[in-house]
């Protein structure tokens, strides 16, 4: 059984260099996101750095879907048949471009500059299926922007997001830990501990 | 053209749970074995540390430790007169890939049938009638019995270290255990798990209700332990990171954690890793398998001779492997043709939560994969059947697997979909809620099956394997019966709300449910009726066996792990003591 | 056919003459690989992954590398041409046949105490291996020492050759043991402090433990409260040597392969004989006072013990127990208290793997921190485990952390 001193495959490490978002895109992604947890006593999705952990995501392989199954042909599938779209960077860069085509040709204001409640209602639509896209699936989107934004809300601040493990503080889980025996008779009482990111000190 | 290597006894086709025994128990034979592993070696210390194993993002979400379906995947349709389309990511169930396979990352809730599960036909049909077979239902009985396998059980639960209670020891029933189980020559290696708050809530209201709530047999270690292997496994730590994860620190029994440290010191095995096997090949009379050839990670092709070969997979990649290579006939649900592919079956999952308010705290972190009650009154046979419209069951649980936010974060009936409301709701409960789940079994129908797709292929070529599932009506039944068992035992916990989620229907491939794939490669007692005799020995191919849940004709509503293994040691023991004596068919067709 | 019945006749008796003309040959020859093993030959003259006994290891010293000569019986580049009495010279007076003095890597300091039949086994046993050719690189020494004539000097300050003369009040065994430890197992070349010229301290000092490759080689000395094997039972030892762990400790680093390649094909006379000579060693030379426990409230053992809490505590335990047999106790752990805290870091740099045997096959490994943890992060962590839990040793600083890193 083969071992090495030193040997180890830490987390890679977030990147704020390697992004894939253009300027609007990023925006959009911003409001969006803000909307789907928005700021109340604790910090809203992009405040905790979401926005940041998607475009950094996008851009790699994930964003290219590198080991998803991303041969033609594409056909819309039933909704019990999964994801159908193009890798996941193009289906944000498609989604966003439609949805800000759709609201510029009916002389609505750009989705950053709508009101919230008006976001909210576009953000609804996408979810239910019922606005289609021109070039991709509504519901495909959001359910994918809605994915990433938990991943980047609750995910170990090591990816980007989570910024100062607010979000683990907001809900008291606890983080990286690996022993909770001290803690196994806590008859329902909380257990309450600093959480920690599996990073150390790589944590920008 | 394929580079010729010079043969070797026995070789075996992927390195997981099954991979692993059958090379243990026939190196320890004498035999020589070469297993062939597409993935790469990994192991604890670097792969998956202490102090890099718990990553949501990582290991669940990015796919760490699963297969790659750039490589590989299946087409998908509920219906025959659908179009099927292909699985682009991962969702309703995670095979893995590397050494040690998807064992690495299960929860380790490990499981024996009933031995009724074993007589599925004859003994609804002795108890109910024939119209307990429902039309379409092809369910049949395995050919093999609880009592040829339950040596195999015992001896695997030694060698994962099992903490449980019996309930029943030789047929005396013992406090504390299950009652309904099979008989047990002997006791669970390890005693059961310490307990955390939220089992006991489920507990006791079920010990109120009537039932008989015993601990989840479980491979997250009570204590430390030596298996009779010498291996060597270390208490869980309840970290919350077992299923879709892999153990940090030696205290979950996986392949890796149990079989591969004595395995790997014997000079009679060999592991090549990076081993992409396309098909067996057969003798000219169609009588042998010959060998595989497979592909490096170079897209070199060899040709590796062998006595025998075992497919041992996971389910999904054994089938195609049939398919792929022509080996048997593929089953045609029009006319009920051809074995390879036919009763695929799944698992129904469905469940109920149980908000409190803020005077008790779950604590949902400090938790373990198997770590958990059960009762198993509605599993099986265990109950009458008659006048439901149902045959089968499964058991209802309280597992505390977990407190990953990313994945858990459990929001009362009525909580908007995002938004101020929704984080609201999830503050406000993710420190306060409890799940309990029924688990139940899914007949194997004409309707549910596997073939090749005639559209998509895979990255080497070949088509696609495809996918025809959907749950059927006595499922659904069982399952709404059961989740109204769960809800009231959930509606018994003290809590201030319940919110019922009952099987959803169609099955929709997305929503991850559970990796309890069965069939398509299903044992029994005649070529007509299966791909394998009960000895997991081809039919068509007597020098090739298959392991795994794809050997099972129907899915019982308990975890595959244990009967997986169980099997293989049943086989593996028929090669040693017969096979090698007699080389050809261990059942006269 | 009766001419073939007689062609396998005869040649049976033509073995059978063979035999019996090299009556002691077998014998010779399993002592010889015996005692190899023993001597953990193969450690230093052998480079993983490629033919055994070839040489060409580089072994640092604090002068320079030097490489481990071929041992084969190849002609041009091994022993091939050597007598038996010329491996003798070189074994027991650190010369080689062309009159060439050896460096002291080569540890004929102890192998002076190795007898003659001893050696000879050894002789024959290499001799029966299929030579390699293979020109092992010169030392990289600078002057004055690379002339190899100046070891003369050296030999006249540090190198007592001779035999041991049994000690009559000691046992048979203890004798035994001492031969061996002394001589051929060369224990003291790692667990003995070395002076500034390289060579091992004598008197109280022997096997206070030394530093070897970067790692601490535990002291070796008796004695309650002492460090090294002052609480190790003689089973504990005897365990540890045979099978790689006991319930104290596992051998890694270096150790793992002296149990692998050496210590566990021990007969079980000459384990009991090594163990009863190490038990037997007077106390340890305390330098100056017993440590002092750093203070539970000193801002590195606060921040340690939240380190400790979230990556140590999973294996080592929330008390410093550990897993009996499986994970390392912290608490009352020698190793963690060591005065020179080498191997802590290391370990909690690069990590350590349990040596797999026979009777423990699972190598746990503790996994590599560089990755994660700063200087001062290891520092602190560091200075917790051997200050926690009852123990007492110095703080660990920071920089020491970055000269081991």
């Amino acid at each position: 059984m083969p071992w090495q001193p030193g040997e180890a495959v830490p987390p890679t490490a977030f990147d704020p260099d390697v992004t894939f978002f253009t300027e609007e895109e990023r925006a959009f992604v911003t409001a969006a996101v803000d909307r789907l947890i928005p700021a109340d006593d604790y910090p809203s999705a992009s405040e905790l750095g979401v926005v940041d952990f998607i475009d950094h995501q996008l851009a790699g392989a994930y964003g290219r879907g590198d080991i998803y199954y991303m041969k033609g042909p594409f056909r819309d599938g039933l909704p019990t048949q999964g994801y159908q779209a193009q890798a996941p960077a193009l289906l944000y860069r498609q989604a966003i471009a439609d949805i800000r085509a759709g609201l510029a040709r009916n002389d609505l204001a750009d989705f950053t500059e709508l009101e919230p409640e008006e976001q909210d209602r576009l953000l609804m639509g996408l979810s239910e299926g019922e606005d289609e896209l021109e070039h991709t699936d509504a519901k495909t989107f959001f359910d994918t922007l809605w994915q990433n934004t938990l991943e980047g809300y609750f995910g170990d601040p090591v990816h980007g997001g989570n910024r100062d493990m607010e979000a683990w503080k907001m809900i008291g889980f606890p983080g990286a830990r690996y022993d909770y025996r001290p803690w196994i008779n806590h008859g329902g009482n909380p257990v309450k501990l600093e959480p920690v990111s599996v990073g150390g000190r790589m944590v920008p | 053209m394929s580079r010729i290597l010079p043969e070797r006894e026995v070789v075996i086709v992927g390195f997981g749970w099954t991979g692993a025994i059958m090379a243990e128990q026939l190196t320890e034979a004498g035999m020589d074995v070469l297993a062939l592993e597409r993935g790469v070696w990994r192991d604890t210390s670097t792969d998956y540390a202490v102090n890099n194993a718990q990553d949501e993002v990582r290991y669940r979400y990015r796919d760490e430790l699963f297969e790659d379906l750039s490589r590989e995947t299946l087409t998908f349709r509920n219906t025959s007169d659908q179009q099927a389309l292909p699985m682009r990511m991962l969702g309703s169930f995670l095979p893995g890939t590397n050494v040690g396979g998807s064992g690495v990352h299960w929860n380790g809730q490990t499981w024996r049938f009933l031995p009724s599960d074993f007589q599925a036909r004859s003994h609804n049909v002795e108890r109910y009638g024939e119209d307990a077979i429902q039309d379409d239902m092809t369910i049949q009985d395995w050919g093999v019995t609880y009592d040829e396998l339950e040596p195999h059980y015992d001896y695997f639960e030694k060698i994962c270290g099992i903490s449980g209670k019996a309930g029943n020891l030789n047929g005396e029933i013992q406090d504390g255990g299950n009652p309904f189980e099979g008989w047990r020559s002997s006791e669970y290696p390890n005693p059961p798990m310490e307990m955390v708050a939220a089992p006991l809530k489920f507990r006791d209201a079920a010990r109120e209700l009537g039932y008989n709530p015993f601990p989840g047999p479980s491979a997250n270690m009570s204590q430390g332990y030596t298996n009779p292997l010498g291996v060597q496994l270390a208490p869980c730590t309840y970290c919350g990171f077992c299923e879709k994860y892999a153990c940090g620190n030696y205290s979950k029994a996986t392949a890796t954690t149990t079989i591969l440290p004595a395995l790997m010191r014997r000079e009679n095995f060999t592991l090549r890793t990076g081993a992409m096997v396309l098909r067996v090949e057969k003798d000219s009379s169609n009588s042998r398998a010959t060998g595989v050839t497979y592909l490096n990670t170079e897209g070199e092709e060899f040709f590796q001779p062998a006595q025998m070969v075992i497919l041992a997979g996971y389910i999904t990649h054994n089938v195609n492997l049939l398919m792929q290579s022509g080996i048997g006939e593929i089953y045609n649900p029009e006319t009920g043709e051809g074995q390879v592919g036919r009763n695929y079956a799944y698992q129904i999952m469905s469940g109920a939560s149980v908000f409190y308010d803020d005077d008790f705290a779950v604590n949902p972190f400090v938790g373990a994969g198997a770590l958990g009650q059960v009762i198993d009154e509605f599993n099986g046979d265990n109950f009458d059947h008659t006048g439901l419209g149902f045959i089968g069951g499964g058991y209802i649980a309280q597992w505390q697997t977990n407190g990953r936010p990313i994945e858990s974060h459990p929001v009362p009936e009525g909580t908007p979909k995002f938004g101020a409301g929704w984080k609201k709701a999830v503050r406000e409960s993710y420190n306060h809620t409890v799940g309990v789940g029924a688990h139940g079994a899914v007949m194997s129908f004409r309707g549910n099956y596997l073939d090749l797709d005639p559209t998509y292929t895979d990255a080497y070529g070949r088509p696609l394997m495809r996918l025809t599932f959907d749950f059927k009506q006595n499922d659904i039944r069982m399952s709404n019966y059961l989740t109204g068992k769960v809800a009231e035992i959930a509606n018994a916990m003290g809590g201030r709300e319940v919110s019922v989620s009952p099987v959803k229907t169609p099955y929709d491939i997305a929503p991850y449910q559970t990796t309890h794939n069965t069939g398509g490669h299903i044992m029994g007692d005649n070529p007509g009726n299966s791909v394998t005799n009960k000895y997991n020995q081809s039919w068509d191919l007597p020098n090739l066996f298959l392991t795994g849940a794809g050997n099972f004709p129907q899915n019982p509503g308990y975890n595959p792990t244990g009967t997986v293994a169980a099997l293989a040691y049943h086989s593996a023991k028929a090669i040693r003591e017969q096979y090698l004596r007699n080389p050809g068919p261990l059942v006269q067709a | 056919m009766r001419q073939v019945i007689g062609a396998i006749i005869l040649s049976g008796c033509a073995g059978a003459a063979w035999a019996q003309s090299d009556a002691n040959t077998w014998s010779t020859l399993q002592r010889g690989l015996y005692l190899t093993r023993v001597g953990d030959c193969a450690a230093c003259h052998s480079v993983e992954g490629e033919e055994p006994y070839a040489g060409g290891l580089g072994l640092p010293t604090p002068f320079g590398t030097i490489y481990a000569a071929n041992i084969t019986p190849d002609n041009a580049t091994g022993l091939g041409e050597w007598s038996q009495d010329e491996f003798y010279d070189a074994m027991t007076e650190g010369v080689r046949p062309d009159g060439k003095r050896l460096y002291p890597a080569f540890p004929y300091t102890h192998f002076t105490h190795v007898t003659r039949e001893d050696s000879d086994a050894i002789f024959t046993y290499l001799n029966t291996l299929d030579p390699v050719r293979n020109d092992v690189e010169s030392p990289e020494i600078p002057f004055p020492l690379n002339v190899r004539t100046a070891m003369r000097g050296w030999n006249m300050l540090f190198f007592d050759e001779g035999k041991l003369e049994p000690v009559e009040d000691k046992s048979e065994a203890w004798n035994r043991g001492r031969y061996l430890a002394e001589g051929l197992a060369h224990c003291g070349a790692c667990h003995t402090p070395r002076n500034m010229l390289g060579a091992e301290k004598g008197g109280n000092a022997a096997y206070t433990g030394g530093v070897i490759e970067g790692w601490f080689a535990p002291s070796l000395r008796g004695g309650p409260g002492g460090e090294g094997l002052a609480d190790w039972s003689e089973e504990d030892l005897a365990e540890f040597l045979r099978h790689g762990r006991n319930g104290r400790s596992a051998a890694f680093g270096p150790m793992a392969e002296v149990v692998e390649k050496s210590t566990r094909y021990l007969s079980d006379e000459d384990l009991e004989a090594i163990v009863a000579y190490f038990k037997d060693l007077p106390f340890g030379e305390v330098d100056g006072e017993a440590a002092e426990p750093v203070a539970e409230d000193d801002p590195a053992m606060t921040a340690g013990a939240e380190i400790y809490a979230t990556q140590c505590s999973a294996c080592h335990g929330p008390e410093g127990e550990g897993v009996a047999g499986q994970f390392a106790p912290i608490a009352g752990s020698s190793l963690a208290q060591s005065s020179d805290p080498t191997t802590v870091v290391r370990m909690i740099l690069e990590g350590a793997r349990a040596v797999p045997t026979e009777k423990y096959p699972t190598a746990q490994a503790m996994p590599a921190y560089h990755w994660k943890l700063s200087d001062e992060e290891v520092a602190q962590v560091a200075t917790y485990v051997r200050n926690a839990f009852g123990n007492a040793a110095p703080a660990v600083s920071a920089g020491t952390v970055a000269d081991l890193r």
